[in-house]
């Protein structure tokens, strides 16, 4: 699937973790310069606009959907997080959007208002399956084997590893780490991550641990082995 | 539903698994385990599981027996040793009266307590224990006394060695569980072992000893053996203990380490290595729980039950050791009086909180001691103002009775159950006439 356009750039925290957790590929962008800058082939999939009110109102959020609907993007499913406070802008402007959910938002509400949205628009093929090399995770039933190997994972792991088997290649530090895939507050803090990766490493066994890679003084990444291209 | 509750679901569900082992502490440091089938794992993250805990020890209360069993999803695995056909899973958890607010008598929430007023702080607590324990032909009193598998002594490695065997098993199974090894070696008593895990977070830590416990037990158990725990199980030979290092973060940052400090530590782990000892008399009844804990100390040699601490001499009771160059995350210190018979949860709880009372307080580290403090005798040892620890479980207990800090950290349903529990166990003990007194005085008097 495409991925889902986020505005603004960077994303409000708790809308970057529930995206990431619900496994959705997404790009926060700060206009509609960067909307085209990063604009995929075949269009977005779909929106999610944070109305966040500057001086009492949202025009401005607002002002970005219109022209992401306008010809030039015809971007659509649109959804809307907003304040309860700013409610009732929304009214004049229901064209401009596909539906809208309350800020601060339920993950679970949040979560089945966007697979709505996007199933409507009949963009909803979330990935299901992440594959890399001997490793192949299955997003819908929560399982991950190895070389055909059922890996035994505890709820954590599990997802450290998919967050970072769905971004190979990319280098995260150990408090982005935390933020994206812990979110809460845990009693390790930062120094939790190198635990759980230890454990990762223990669990794919040896043949396998340099799938995920440490990177001196940066924090850990997935996939970039010195044998893959 | 929570999303790791949710994955506990799907993962039992895929993974065929046939049974749900809820685990928990008693207030002695023993593993419970309530058992239940995937049919009712739902309501048990709802609701929780109620059972009655009158039988287990310090769960007892005058009012209301029902407590409630509480799984914690994130601490989910799959047990390896199940077989293929009766997979099944364990969680810990937490226990909680009626009401759902913590109960008192769980050392799981005494521990969560403590951790969440140094999180306040800023601070999180690691820990890495090196667990030493014997392997015995039996461990049945009336087979006589404990026969050690096999003679080979320090870092011996033959291949009629029974008890690598057991230990590779062991290891093996640990790491299956996510536990990462630092070091397994042989200690140099015949037959005892020890196995170091790898820092983590003192909760985390707290659940692998209980689960190394039981993993070493189950796995000496499959090969007709026996591995004990027990902290001094020979005569003339040395005792297993649970030296454990320690260190606080922030973030990212170790706080123990300063490197414009000469020696690489920071005025926070001078502090709390100050209030340890300060308050070390105190916590020691806990730390060394039964009365056999006290024989180890009349050892010389890895037991020092002297209240003074060093950098690099063994006969201290807190070491702390000189950090690796370029290592600043390594910086800690070393606590050599815990054994592994101690529950880890309390343990961890007094050692935290005297620690942190030295910060708080801003204690002065008194000097380091490197004299070997087995060498000199009582009124030596005074001169340097270095006080002996509790020489039996009865004088620890005395001063546990008169410690602040000990009730505030345990809580009053802990506090106060435990003393009557250990003072009764004194009083058995006091009225048994031992093997030694009359092979001593029956032929004398």
């Amino acid at each position: 699937m495409d991925p889902i356009l986020v505005y603004p750039d960077p994303a409000p925290p708790e809308l970057a973790r529930a995206l990431d957790l619900g496994g959705w590929s997404w790009t926060a962008v700060a206009d509609t310069d960067a909307a085209r800058r990063h604009e995929p082939l075949d269009g977005w999939s779909g929106a999610i606009i944070v109305a966040e009110p500057v001086g009492g109102t949202i025009e401005e959020p607002l002002r970005f959907c219109r022209t992401m609907r306008g010809s030039d993007f015809a971007l659509a499913p649109i959804l809307i997080l907003v304040g309860g406070g700013n409610l009732s802008e929304l009214e004049a402007h229901g064209d401009q959007f596909d539906d809208f959910c309350l800020n601060p938002f339920h993950p679970l509400e949040f979560e089945a208002r966007l697979g709505h949205v996007l199933r409507r628009a009949g963009h909803d093929s979330k990935p299901d399956l992440i594959e890399h090399g001997p490793l192949v995770m299955n997003l819908e039933t929560y399982q991950a084997v190895i070389d055909d190997r059922p890996l035994d994972l505890t709820y954590m792991e599990y997802e450290l590893l998919r967050f970072l088997a769905a971004h190979p290649g990319k280098v995260f530090g150990r408090e982005a780490l935390l933020s994206r895939v812990w979110g809460y507050e845990y009693y390790g803090g930062a120094r939790t991550v190198d635990v759980h990766i230890r454990r990762l490493r223990a669990k794919l066994g040896e043949e396998h641990a340099s799938l995920i890679q440490t990177v001196r003084s940066v924090g850990y990444s997935f996939g970039k082995s010195r044998w893959s291209a | 539903m929570e999303r790791q509750q949710e994955y506990v679901l799907r993962t039992v569900e895929e993974r065929g698994v046939r049974l749900i082992r809820l685990w928990f502490t008693d207030v002695l440091g023993r593993l419970k385990s309530v058992a239940i089938t995937p049919a009712e794992l739902d309501a048990a993250f709802s609701e929780g599981v109620q059972f009655d805990g009158t039988a287990i020890d310090g769960f007892s209360r005058v009012h209301e027996s029902d407590v409630l069993a509480r799984p914690d999803a994130t601490s989910f695995e799959l047990l390896p040793w199940a077989q293929e056909s009766e997979s099944s899973g364990r969680m810990f958890c937490d226990i909680s009266n009626l009401d759902g607010t913590p109960f008192e008598g769980d050392p799981r929430q005494v521990l969560r307590r403590n951790l969440d007023e140094a999180r306040e702080l800023g601070y999180a607590l690691m820990a890495a224990p090196e667990v030493e324990f014997f392997y015995f032909a039996s461990g049945d009193p009336a087979d006589g006394p404990p026969q050690p598998l096999d003679t080979a002594s320090y870092f011996d490695l033959t291949t009629a060695d029974v008890a690598s065997d057991l230990r590779r098993r062991t290891i093996h199974m640990l790491e299956a569980m996510g536990m990462p090894i630092e070091y397994s070696f042989h200690e140099d008593s015949p037959s005892q072992h020890e196995i170091d895990l790898r820092y983590t977070e003192a909760l985390d830590m707290a659940d692998n000893i209980m689960t190394l416990r039981l993993v070493v037990k189950k796995i000496a158990m499959e090969r007709g053996t026996y591995a004990t725990f027990m902290p001094k199980p020979l005569n003339g030979v040395q005792g297993s203990g649970m030296h454990t290092h320690l260190s606080l973060f922030r973030g990212e940052e170790n706080v123990f380490h300063d490197p414009d400090d000469e020696s690489g530590i920071s005025d926070t782990a001078r502090q709390f290595t100050a209030g340890i000892l300060r308050h070390a008399r105190e916590i020691t009844a806990v730390t060394n729980q039964l009365i056999n804990s006290y024989k180890r100390f009349a050892e010389t040699s890895e037991a020092p039950p002297y209240v003074a601490w060093s950098r690099n001499n063994r006969s201290a009771l807190i070491r702390v050791p000189v950090r690796k160059v370029g290592k600043p995350e390594s910086a800690r210190i070393e606590y050599r009086a815990l054994d592994a018979a101690t529950n880890p949860y309390l343990s961890f709880s007094l050692l935290l909180k005297a620690g942190l009372r030295g910060i708080a307080e801003g204690y002065e580290l008194p000097e380091a001691t490197n004299v070997n403090l087995f060498e000199l005798d009582d009124r030596q040892r005074r001169e340097l103002g270095i006080e002996p620890l509790p020489r039996s479980l009865d004088e620890a207990l005395d001063v546990m009775e008169e410690s602040e800090l000990a009730r505030e950290t345990l809580g009053d349903h802990i506090f106060e159950w435990f003393l009557r529990n250990k003072r009764a166990e004194w009083a058995e003990f006091q009225s048994q006439v031992t093997p030694f007194a009359l092979e001593r005085y029956l032929p004398q008097w």
